[in-house]
């Protein structure tokens, strides 16, 4: 507006004021600052509740991924001793002085544990050399580097140093390296971890992988539902509506302890196909407790966030549409084809981005009846949050995984398009 | 007036939380839990007037470690595994405990010499001693019923699933076992590649066959569901399917692992000093064969031992069926702590690939 006005009113003498003498672009622009900021005062409270309950811990968390200060914090000397030393130097007799002094602090300040454990993520079996050694830190006499010997030969193994230079700096890419089966070699080398160690990126492809084809299941499936519930009549899609929404209100846990009741080998599937001869009673099928049971207990348990936002685009889809393809001669294959499946796209998009995104982070399902194969990579970092406590680790794999999931979705912008997502 | 009022009610309100005097402890749940509510809450709570919240968790060292790096530690007491006490003991996550805030024996004898070896560190004091075994339904081999653990791995003579925990631990060493190696050498080979090629080429003889469990729960339910023939199981747990839901299982502690757990108070703890009388109360000679009576793990004291008597509510004696009894006790391996410290990281990682394979 005030672009307008003055433009309009253009090089006249006189340029438009409000009653007090203030230019009209001024306090146009003014009262709108005012207006934007009583505005976010309104949204203020919620900004606020994402800040602390979303943004910060989750920023907290990913952090931990690169910043590991347990080591540096502790051992001062050590940390001291390596920086002057370049990479590959055998420990000399300060070295082991260094890390005497430092053991002796460790010990006092009850720290030898956690050097240990984060230590022992790259050099395993070392946990228990740092607290054995700090527990005898008085003991250990001149000349050190013999004392240390003593105690256990490992402690002039060169990995061990190289495990202790890449703990030194706080902050370090080690665990992401972790995270796609690669560690250092003595030479500080980027290489692959042993063949039967690799874990993690095999989980990440099976996770797509899986995900990818439990979204295509659930999209075959969920379209014909979704046309049936937007063209039947507005009392029985109501009826057939309840059936779709009734499982997506139940806890999540009943559902998948419901498949487990119905396809384990003694469950309610099993025994129908022994009882009818259609399968012998020593061969039963293996349905639940792996690759199988994830996808059928997820593509289940997912198959709502597929078929609502397709419904909502295609309830109001106009049906004379397709009868003026028909009347014009289309066969009903190129109807469908031409007129009505291109409206209903983004709905599909809609469905399928909730669907992958879902599956993608999915946990307690693969982790109930995923057995060995059906395992996902969401396991793995819950097994790095609450058993083996290696935070970072865990903070590592989730931040590969989120990166992976906004990739996905610049990708589905550049090529559908997200202004074409309709969720309902 | 009004000013008063609110003054006043502050001040009752303050008085009161101050003389509730409570303990916090974070348990296991199950039958488990329910033998601390009889032998260790109700007559604490009796003779000292604290009361005692109890909650629970699948594995309560595991929220211990987010409370206190929050610095928001809301319980007081848990029940951890002696591991993952010593680790988070290390990690400067437990208040130490002073042995001598523990009871004597009823002759005298100072806690520290009557607890068993190893029972008391620095920051736990041992409730019991538990076990894993494992365990079968009796009608499903009526003739000829697995005896060892070498039974376990034989697909051949006892056809059927195996249900086993998702977890390196207790399985290498029990396919070590069951290959042939004595339980006291088991450790030593683990040390080595070889043993531990050993022991995942043991696993991999069943692994087509494994149902996997993660909660301590799961395994009667399978054996109950049929849907393993065998599965590797908390002792207390099928004791306890069998005791008081009259199940046909049947335990087989040759090849078992046992381990013991106990109290640890977490750094930062509201109320410490009521924490600490709790744990003096509760591991006291009487408590602790009280507790064995509800459920069969072992008392972690010798002046305990003798004094486990029924298990409760019936007229049969609970302790052939401790895993410290002595019949039960001729080939089995004591769990090495030390070792599942140091090797916890690599082995697990080794195992999930595995298992992921």
């Amino acid at each position: 507006m005030a672009e307008i006005s003055s433009s309009a009113a253009g090089p006249a003498p006189g340029r438009l004021t409000t009653a007090d003498g203030i230019p009209l672009k001024t306090a146009l622009a003014a009262a709108e600052a005012r207006a934007r900021r009583r505005a976010l005062l309104l949204v203020l409270p919620l900004l606020l509740f994402i800040l602390v309950t979303f943004v910060a811990p989750i920023g907290q968390m990913l952090h931990r991924s690169v910043y590991n200060p347990s080591f540096p914090q502790n051992m001062p000397a050590t940390v001291a001793w390596i920086r002057d030393a370049p990479v590959g130097t055998a420990p000399d007799e300060a070295a082991f002085e260094a890390l005497a002094a430092d053991l002796r602090a460790a010990d006092e300040n009850k720290t030898a544990g956690v050097v240990g454990t984060r230590v022992n993520y790259e050099y395993p079996g070392s946990r228990s050399m740092f607290t054995k050694a700090a527990r005898a830190a008085d003991k250990i006499t001149p000349p050190f580097r013999a004392a240390f010997e003593d105690l256990d030969s490992d402690w002039t193994d060169p990995e061990l140093w190289q495990a202790m230079r890449a703990t030194a700096s706080a902050y370090t890419a080690n665990f992401y390296l972790a995270a796609l089966d690669r560690t250092r070699d003595v030479a500080g080398h980027v290489v692959q971890v042993e063949e039967d160690r690799q874990v993690y990126v095999k989980l990440f492809v099976r996770t797509l992988a899986l995900s990818l084809l439990i979204t295509v299941l659930t999209f075959f499936l969920a379209y014909p539902i979704a046309h049936l519930l937007a063209t039947l009549p507005l009392r029985h899609s109501n009826l057939l509506m309840i059936f779709v929404l009734l499982p997506f209100w139940t806890s999540l846990l009943v559902r998948t302890t419901a498949w487990i009741v119905l396809l384990q080998s003694q469950g309610v599937v099993n025994n129908t196909l022994v009882a009818s001869g259609l399968v012998a009673d020593e061969a039963r099928i293996q349905m639940i407790y792996n690759q199988t049971g994830t996808v059928v207990a997820m593509t289940h348990i997912l198959l709502p966030f597929m078929v609502l936002p397709l419904y909502s685009v295609m309830r109001p889809i106009n049906p004379s549409y397709v009868r003026a393809a028909r009347s014009l001669g289309a066969t009903s294959w190129t109807a469908f084809r031409r007129i009505y499946f291109p409206q209903t796209i983004p709905g599909i998009g809609a469905g399928a981005l909730l669907v992958f995104i879902l599956a993608v982070g999915y946990y307690i399902t693969p982790a109930l009846v995923g057995g060995s194969d059906g395992q996902l990579i969401s396991n793995l970092i819950a097994f790095h949050m609450t058993k083996s406590l290696n935070w970072s680790m865990a903070a590592a794999l989730a931040a590969i995984l989120l990166a992976g999931v906004l990739v996905l979705y610049w990708l589905y912008d550049r090529l559908i398009g997200i202004d074409n997502l309709k969720l309902g | 007036m009004k000013k008063i009022l609110i003054m006043t009610t502050a001040l009752t309100g303050m008085s009161f939380a101050a003389s509730a005097q409570e303990v916090t402890v974070l348990g296991w749940g199950g039958a488990y839990a329910n033998s601390h509510v009889q032998a260790y809450f109700t007559p604490f709570t009796e003779e000292t007037g604290i009361k005692i919240v109890s909650v629970d968790a699948d594995n309560p060292a595991t929220p211990i470690k987010a409370m206190v790096e929050a610095n928001n530690v809301t319980i007081d007491v848990a029940s951890v595994e002696n591991a993952d006490a010593i680790r988070l003991c290390d990690e400067g996550l437990l208040e130490e405990l002073d042995a001598s805030i523990l009871t004597p024996a009823p002759d005298g004898t100072a806690a520290a010499d009557d607890f068993l070896p190893g029972t008391i560190n620095d920051c736990l004091v041992a409730t019991d001693v538990f076990s894993t075994v494992y365990a079968y339904d009796e009608t499903t081999f009526p003739d000829s019923p697995p005896t060892t653990i070498a039974d376990f791995f034989d697909l051949e003579a006892f056809p059927g699933k195996r249900g086993m925990r998702k977890s390196a631990k207790v399985n290498l060493e029990m396919a070590l076992m069951a290959d042939g190696v004595a339980p006291g050498d088991v450790y030593d080979m683990l040390e080595t590649d070889e043993g531990v090629d050993r022991a995942f080429a043991k696993l991999d003889t069943i692994k087509d066959s494994i149902v996997w469990w993660e909660a301590g729960a799961q395994p009667p339910q399978l054996l109950a569901d049929g849907e393993v023939a065998l599965t590797t199981a908390y002792n207390g747990r099928i004791f306890n399917a069998a005791q008081t839901e009259g199940k046909p299982f049947k335990m087989v502690f040759d090849g078992q692992v046992y381990e013991f757990e106990g109290w640890v108070v977490p750094k930062g703890a509201p109320n410490l000093e009521d924490a600490k009388k709790f744990i003096a109360f509760s591991t006291g000679t009487e408590p602790l064969a009280r507790a064995a009576e509800y459920i069969p793990y072992g008392p972690p004291r010798k002046s305990s031992a003798a004094l486990v008597g029924n298990v409760h509510g019936t007229d049969i004696p609970m302790v052939p069926n401790l895993p410290t009894a002595e019949a039960n006790l001729a080939n089995a391996l004591s769990s090495s702590n030390e070792f599942w410290a140091d090797q916890d990281t690599e082995l697990n990682e080794r195992f999930n690939a595995w298992l992921a394979g």
